[in-house]
């Protein structure tokens, strides 16, 4: 899908906003790739990491808004671990995960969720998954 | 020193199997640790964002909690508690600014600055008590199992809070030996088990849970140990379905390593609550190891 790169789409306070809740450096990203090869999810992911970080990069927020991936992410770390530029990929998803929660979105419908589930799922699960899925 | 221990919200309920079993255990290497009073729950996941404070606020008025019990020191089992509580702390310990604004905040509460360390069950086994002292105390060695060790991440990621440099962690190893049990190595022992996501996105979490529990399978292992009470529903309660999605071949025990700790120990089987693990781990403990299994719940 083309991206549009104009200033209609390009946001400098977007990119601003991301640096300011992630304390990443995002221009340090020299796309190499390692997040998303590393990355357990990534199979499920609409879009590498390392694509939502170009976007971020060059402040296209409307596209960013349009990929799933900062909801798929599990915050297990290993993109943090793993980047040779040392950025904390984690916090990156998380700064976009909540520009997008402080909207007012929930990404997870409590009510329907499976009930069969919830009986044996630990405490743990859904603390965790609301605290980042939902606003 | 007083050492103080921190349960937190499953332990009490759904993964009782994991703090009875771990308790007994230690009770029986000869230390008793003693519960924080009025604990709450960490949160369960440490918030990553520069200007998200309140979240930190729960797990730090548990290191409060410490710190008045006259402890300096705060024991956890769970692998996220652990994570969270140790992110906390290092955050009081290394930012001033956060730290002022936090303590700020909390001001009926006494003023917090990283003072008490926390460390994970499996550290302090080690640190504490020694493999040569659990060994010595075994009773029925698990010779002859061959057990994955599985820690996930929330106890090797960041490198941080690490209880072992991430890469090729040993310390399950070193435990599963002094029980006489044989670890068998994999490439999935620090992969992700899709967490979380086991609500929001579960195709994707089942796919990464059935590549750990293949993936130990194949590499030779009879079971697998874990510290975490999600990886253990995920690796733990799902395998039927991931059968019948052709997933897996086989079902693959899965142990709290303190379940596996208390029945090399020789106590008494209600200890370990099999009750609440997935059946499967307790008929193999029976057919495939009767020398150290249990009589059943």
């Amino acid at each position: 899908m083309p991206i549009e790169i104009s200033e209609k789409t390009v946001k400098s306070e977007f990119i601003e906003k991301v640096m300011e809740l992630s304390g990443q450096n995002i221009q340090d990203c020299f796309q190499c790739g390692t997040c998303g090869g590393a990355c357990p999810m990534s199979g499920h992911m609409d879009t590498m990491p390392r694509r939502v970080m170009r976007m971020a990069q060059l402040g296209l927020e409307e596209a960013v808004g349009k990929t799933e991936t900062c909801w798929t992410c599990a915050s297990c770390h290993t993109c943090t671990v793993n980047c040779p530029r040392g950025i904390d990929m984690a916090r990156v998803m998380e700064a976009i995960r909540q520009l997008r929660l402080r909207r007012n979105v929930d990404m997870v419908e409590v009510s329907k969720l499976d009930e069969e589930v919830l009986r044996e799922l630990p405490q743990i699960a859904m603390v965790s998954c609301f605290r980042k899925l939902t606003s | 020193m007083k050492v103080s221990y921190y349960p937190g919200c499953t332990l009490k309920t759904k993964a009782r199997n994991l703090e009875e079993s771990a308790l007994a255990s230690l009770r029986a290497l000869g230390v008793e640790l003693e519960e924080l009073e009025r604990w709450n729950c960490c949160g369960a996941v440490h918030s990553l964002s520069e200007d998200d404070l309140i979240h930190q606020v729960a797990p730090i008025r548990d290191l409060v909690r410490a710190l008045e019990q006259g402890s300096d020191t705060v024991v956890t089992l769970c692998s996220m508690c652990y994570n969270t509580l140790a992110r906390a702390n290092r955050l009081m310990r290394e930012d001033e600014v956060k730290r002022g604004t936090i303590n700020a905040f909390m001001d009926e509460e006494k003023d917090y600055s990283g003072e008490v360390e926390v460390v994970h069950f499996l550290t302090f086994l080690r640190d504490r008590v020694g493999w040569e002292a659990v060994r010595s105390k075994v009773k029925k060695p698990l010779s002859g199992m061959q057990v994955a060790p599985y820690y996930g991440c929330t106890l090797l990621r960041p490198r941080d809070v690490a209880i072992e440099a991430p890469g090729q962690p040993a310390l399950m190893g070193e435990f599963l030996r002094a029980l006489d049990a044989e670890p068998v190595d994999f490439a999935d022992k620090t992969l992700c088990c899709g967490s979380y996501q086991i609500l929001a996105h579960p195709e994707a979490a089942l796919d990464v849970s059935a590549s750990i529990l293949q993936g130990a399978l194949d590499a030779g292992a009879d079971s697998l140990i874990l510290s975490c009470p999600l990886c253990e529903y995920n690796l733990g309660k799902t395998q039927k379905k991931l059968m019948a999605l052709g997933k897996l071949s086989r079902e693959v025990p899965v142990y709290y390593f303190t379940q596996l700790l208390a029945v090399a120990l020789g106590l008494d089987d209600a200890v370990c609550r099999f009750d609440l693990s997935d059946a499967s781990a307790l008929e193999f403990l029976k057919c495939r190891h009767p020398a150290g299994a249990p009589a059943g719940p």
